[in-house]
């Protein structure tokens, strides 16, 4: 096993430790965790068996192997972002709706109390 | 007829008395949205007998003049009129803008700034307000003058459907389109206005770059969408 191999294989090893971590704490949700865990699985694979690349680069005619592997994790970075700012989006739109449910509600209660106040002050006949 | 006025108000604790005072003499409930202010605002407007919404943070305008807007839905009012809490709009230009929906005759109307009779406005608006003229009249078919007026007033179907649809951030020109999709009526007519008493306006110059293109996509889409989507009003 060469130098660059042992590298790469000890960050993928690395970052499936680290995700997998993030996960006992608590801190990332299975949801994602599974999406770069498969990523981490997906670039060991590659580490281990560099011929799956070659091969399949040499047969969508890229002469250069390593630019499929970028071309691939760009497209898969591109894609993994734009499902970020989707769900970016609709947090901030619930997030929104909250606030302002929240304000309406807070309003109520206020409202709720300054009445009962009054009846309390002045009893009915 | 139970009509309500919306002042979306940020940190407008030194205007907000003057604003206030100034609408007594009309003839409805005021309602400040108190965006999330670090000043006293909500304070002001309590004390001198404002009903008052107050968001936990900051939502910007769309969703301050829309909390209002769903206070109105919600409480059953008839009519709404957003008036600024940073007191460029007058209580007596009210009348203008409440007229036509008190009739029946409209949804939404506009007071505009620009239409004989009206208040001259900067050069770099100016140019804002034409483009978006264009557009709205490209994807609506409606004219309206002045599109990024927040002197407005909402008839009922109007509320209803702001309660649902409402752009969060620069959502006065949007807002025009969406309606006119929706088939609502809008209407816009002149009206007097004041220059601020102080602060300054939310749109710097180095935004207005972002605020064309936000607004000229969000209508564009808006028009992708097709009537159904917008709501069933």
């Amino acid at each position: 096993m060469d130098l660059p191999k042992i590298v790469s294989l000890g960050l993928s090893l690395g970052i499936f430790a680290f995700v997998l971590w993030l996960v006992r704490e608590r801190r990332l949700r299975e949801k994602y965790a599974l999406l770069w865990l498969s990523t981490s699985i997906f670039i060991i694979l590659l580490t281990v068996s560099r011929r799956a690349l070659e091969v399949a680069a040499l047969s969508i005619g890229i002469y250069y192997p390593p630019s499929l592997l970028f071309l691939l994790g760009l497209l898969f970075l591109l894609i993994v972002t734009i499902g970020q700012s989707v769900t970016l989006s609709r947090l901030s739109e619930s997030n929104h709706r909250l606030a302002q449910e929240m304000a309406l509600l807070k309003k109520q209660l206020e409202d709720e109390i300054a009445r009962r106040k009054r009846t309390d002050d002045h009893p009915g006949p | 007829m139970k009509i309500l006025a919306i002042i979306p108000a940020y940190n407008e604790a030194d205007n907000i008395r003057a604003v206030i005072e100034d609408l007594r003499s009309f003839g409805g409930d005021i309602l400040v949205v108190n965006d999330g202010s670090t000043d006293e605002t909500a304070a002001v407007a309590k004390s001198l007998g404002a009903q008052v919404l107050s968001h936990p943070f900051n939502l910007g305008i769309g969703g301050t003049v829309q909390s209002g807007i769903r206070y109105a839905h919600e409480h059953g009012y008839d009519m709404a009129i957003q008036f600024d809490g940073d007191g460029q709009h007058r209580a007596d230009q009210i009348f203008k803008i409440v007229d036509l929906v008190k009739r029946g005759e409209a949804d939404l109307v506009i007071g505009s700034r620009t239409l004989p009779g009206g208040y001259k406005m900067g050069i770099t608006r100016f140019i804002g307000s034409r483009i978006f003229h264009c557009l709205i009249r490209f994807l609506s078919g409606h004219t309206i003058e002045d599109p990024t007026s927040g002197f407005r007033c909402y008839g009922k179907k109007t509320l209803r459907l702001f309660a649902r649809f409402y752009s969060d951030d620069y959502p006065e020109v949007e807002s025009i389109v969406t309606a006119a999709r929706s088939g609502l009526r809008v209407v816009e007519v002149p009206v007097l206005m004041r220059g601020r008493l102080s602060g300054h306006s939310s749109i710097t110059r180095r935004k207005s770059a972002y605020y064309m293109l936000k607004v000229t996509l969000a209508m564009v889409v808006d028009a992708m969408r097709g009537r159904q989507m917008i709501g069933e009003s």
